[in-house]
């Protein structure tokens, strides 16, 4: 029987290529026409450490990283012994000859990674043993890897001839000792080509683009794991007349400069991860009291403190809301996809101008680094919202009117003071008990602006329903599948507009008996968010640093929701 | 716009510096408006939170746009103003306390990039408006409501630091000398880079400094403050940095880097050929 989905693992010391290898298999399996997905966690460091790199690759779209592992490849014993027990039971392992020898488990093999590269004159050929290795065990026809590796290594350069035939050799040598070892998984089915345009994209640079498309002209960040790849992309792209990307030298600079861009008219953000958005958290106050728009991308990654840099979780939600002394409510947005870090950063620049103020788009570091294929977003449909821009008389009060009103722009018309302080409508300082009623009303006011977002429901007329929200959406979505299987009836709802929710979509939920939320801390934020609007809420949590595993989730949602809701007996 | 807001309660005490430094702010902003022919919106005021951060409220007359940011992130929010619109005029006003303890680790990087803006830093020795606590330029040894036994803190000499974090225009002032500030202060915003006015700006009520600085010959104190020598190589920073080092204080402009290249000059030079990459383009890389 020839099988849809393949999990192939790579793990070992960090540095050895086992990010490379995950995306040139990633690569390789799209440019056939397969669905993937990548998956890595490393430790904080350059070199070193235990790291694996995983990628899932399927004839349909591929919504987690997977549970079992089909194929495990060990760079050396350490990650044998780490992750043999997650290997399914007709699963099969390969291990670098190399490194370390096994006497025989049943469903291992080694090859000899770094001496058939070597023998093909490139010695970094190594990852490419292991591929061509994997593609026999599953049957991938080399004539898809072929057309990867010619593609990949055509850069017109002297010597990319040679490159690429070694990187084939190398391939082909894996193919063989595979097959000498008598190993085989089933066959895989052949991709469906999708007839959209793909594109192979990571979180990180699917942000990226989205707030180009949004027409970002204003970028400064400061260095941080995981959100460093989109100050590096921003200072490489955002360049030229009218653009302005640069490094600062804290994220307290990054943030009050961003601001400072956005009273100046610019469409600007920044980018950082937990201990960032900490650091910055006085500025974003300052930005929801003066009314200044941009964009705050916090990728978010295991906490407290430095926490978990490389690891993920979804423990910044309360944190994003308010961020802030004070009373204020900062509108967030969670992509729950790559595809979606794309359009959510899109939204979050549209939101900013709209309501005038500060947006916190909440990434994670599970989708930040993980690579998919994904329908190339039309940008020519996009639509881009502007702010109102004041064009009347100098003597504007830009904060009279008791909702929101055009915002003047230095070197314009109407002249006012944006004042941290509360302000009366020119902006001076006061401090009449009426004037902070007039302006704490007229900036929340503004949130009603915002309660228009898309969700999605499914099965809405049940009383109980499963609300995952962010990078929990796609494991989620899949244990909720296994559910509707055995005929469980629940109700699906997903929004990546999580404050202020989209108005109908908290009518719905707040007739629902229970409303059970997936998600990766210890406290069950948005759960608590939700019971704080009315709704029966409650988590499912966890907090390992690593997304949730499917078959576990689905197996705890079906513990909670009990026999009642099957609508079957159970036996 | 103090005058015709009778909402607006902050007052400066009789006889503080700050209302000098006021006039001669209004003094250079009107005179940069009418060399440039840029109409008064073409101004921004940057304040930090203090007294002295009150000064874009108080101004009296026409009205430039402001920002009243938070306490210590002047430069920093001054920056994106800047860079956000290199062709604004943007000043930075902002105390002491504000400017040197807790924003002091904003100098250092604007410095090195050469931010195109004008600080005019006001100088009290003193927290003034959380009523009377030590800065970093009280004098070591000073009883303050932080300090009952004295300040043990050495007294940080702010034109040396300016002048050894690279600041490309040093120059150092009196609220009592309105028209040299004013005139000090315009070639701070003509100055194609990062320049800081330090005027000393005395507090009448916690740290009135006015006899130390002017000197009084019936109570036998000599002066501490004189004018740079009209020799003075405002170019030399090895000159510079010694008027700033020697006994007393000079006012006058100590520093101007003749070659001085502003940031966003910076940026514009480096990415002279450089193409803003759409997100079509970043697509059209990406396909599979």
């Amino acid at each position: 029987m020839k099988r849809d989905d393949f999990i192939i693992r790579f793990a070992g010391e960090g540095g050895q290529g086992m990010v490379t290898s995950a995306d040139g298999l990633a690569q390789a399996a799209s440019m056939a026409g397969f669905h993937v997905q990548t998956f890595s966690t490393f430790p904080s460091q350059i070199l070193g450490g235990p790291t694996w790199t995983q990628t899932r690759i399927s004839t349909s779209p591929v919504r987690s990283s997977g549970d079992q592992i089909d194929v495990l490849v060990c760079f050396n014993r350490e990650a044998y012994d780490t992750h043999k027990d997650e290997v399914a039971s007709d699963g099969v392992i390969i291990y670098n000859l190399g490194d370390f020898q096994l006497d025989g488990d049943g469903k291992s093999f080694g090859i000899p990674f770094e001496e058939l590269a070597k023998s093909t004159g490139n010695a970094r050929a190594e990852n490419m043993v292991v591929i061509g290795a994997f593609a026999h065990l599953v049957n991938m026809p080399q004539e898809f890897l072929d057309e990867f590796v010619t593609k990949r290594f055509t850069r017109g350069r002297a010597g990319d001839e040679e490159i690429i035939r070694s990187n084939i050799e190398a391939m082909l040598l894996g193919r063989s000792h595979a097959a000498a070892s008598g190993f085989a998984l089933a066959e895989m089915s052949p991709p469906v080509k999708p007839e959209y345009p793909q594109i192979l994209i990571k979180g990180n640079e699917a942000v990226s683009a989205g707030a180009l498309a949004a027409g970002i002209n204003f970028y400064v960040g400061y260095p941080i794991s995981p959100a460093t790849p989109i100050l590096i992309f921003m200072e490489r792209n955002l360049a030229g007349e009218g653009n302005f990307a640069y490094q600062a030298s804290s994220e307290i600079e990054a943030i009050n400069a961003v601001i400072g861009a956005g009273y100046s008219g610019k469409k600007a953000m920044t980018a950082t991860s937990g201990p960032g958005l900490s650091l910055m958290s006085e500025a974003v106050g300052m930005s929801w009291m003066t009314e200044i728009p941009y964009v705050l991308v916090n990728v978010q990654r295991g906490g407290p403190a430095t926490g978990l840099p490389t690891k993920t979780e979804q423990s910044d939600f309360q944190v994003a809301l308010h961020p802030a002394h004070g009373d204020s409510a900062i509108p967030v947005i969670a992509p729950g996809t790559v595809e979606e870090c794309f359009y959510a950063t899109v939204a979050a620049f549209n939101w900013a101008e709209r309501y005038q103020g500060p947006v916190i788009m909440l990434s994670e570091q599970m989708l930040a680094e993980r690579a998919q294929n994904i329908p190339r977003p039309d940008v020519s449909k996009i639509l881009v919202e502007d702010r109102e821009v004041y064009t009347g008389d100098n003597g504007y009060l830009r904060y009279e009117a008791r909702e929101i009103s055009p915002m003047p722009i230095p070197g314009g018309p109407g002249p006012y003071i944006a004042n941290a302080s509360e302000h009366d409508p020119f902006g001076d300082t006061t401090h009449l008990p009426e004037r902070h009623v007039h302006m704490m009303e007229r900036r929340f006011s503004k949130l009603k602006l915002l309660e228009d977002g898309y969700y999605e429901s499914r099965n809405n007329d049940s009383p109980v329903a499963v609300m995952p929200w962010g990078g929990s959406k796609g494991p989620t979505e899949e244990a909720f599948e296994i559910l509707e299987g055995y005929g469980l009836n629940v109700a699906w709802y997903y929004t990546m507009y999580l404050h202020p929710l989209p108005a109908k979509l908290l009518e719905e939920l707040l007739q629902k008996d229970l409303v059970i939320v997936p998600e990766l801390n210890f406290q069950g934020q948005f759960s608590s968010y939700l019971r704080s609007l009315g709704v029966k809420a409650e988590s499912i949590v966890q907090y390992t640093g690593l997304p949730f595993n499917v078959s576990n989730l689905a197996s705890k949602l079906e513990e909670r929701l009990g026999a009642g809701a099957r609508g079957m007996v159970n036996v | 716009m103090s005058k015709k807001n009778p909402e607006y309660d902050f007052k400066w005490c009789p006889g503080c510096g700050d209302f000098g430094v006021r006039r001669a702010l209004e003094m250079a902003m009107q005179q940069w408006n009418v060399k440039t022919e840029m109409p008064i919106e073409q101004n921004v005021v940057v304040a930090g939170i203090g007294c002295s951060g009150n000064l874009v409220h108080l101004l009296e007359g026409q009205q430039p746009y402001g920002f009243h940011g938070i306490h210590g992130r002047s430069l920093p929010l001054a920056m994106g103003v800047k860079m956000g619109n290199p062709d604004l005029n943007v000043v930075v006003v902002a105390g002491d306390g504000d400017f040197l303890s807790i924003g002091a680790e904003h100098i250092g990087p604007q410095a090195a990039r050469n931010l195109n803006v004008c600080a005019v830093i006001m100088d009290n020795g003193v927290y003034g408006l959380t009523k009377g606590q030590s800065s970093p330029t009280t004098v070591e040894g000073t009883v303050t409501s932080s300090t009952p036994y004295g300040k043990l803190e050495a007294q940080i000499s702010p034109l040396h630091l300016y002048m050894t974090l690279g600041v490309s225009f040093v120059a150092s002032s009196f609220s009592a000398k309105v028209r040299d500030m004013a005139s000090l202060i315009l070639q701070g915003m003509e100055h194609p880079g990062f320049a800081i006015v330090h005027v000393q700006s005395p507090c009448t009520t916690y740290n009135n400094t006015y006899d130390v600085l002017k000197g009084d010959p019936a109570k036998g104190v000599a002066p501490v403050i004189y004018d740079v020598p009209d020799d003075h190589d405002t170019a030399d920073r090895s000159a510079a940095l010694s008027i700033v080092d020697a006994p007393g204080l000079p006012l006058g402009l100590i520093y101007q880097d003749p070659n001085s290249k502003p940031l966003d000059q910076r940026v514009a030079d480096a990415t002279v050929n450089a193409r803003a990459r759409r997100a079509e383009d970043v697509f059209d890389s990406l396909m599979i």
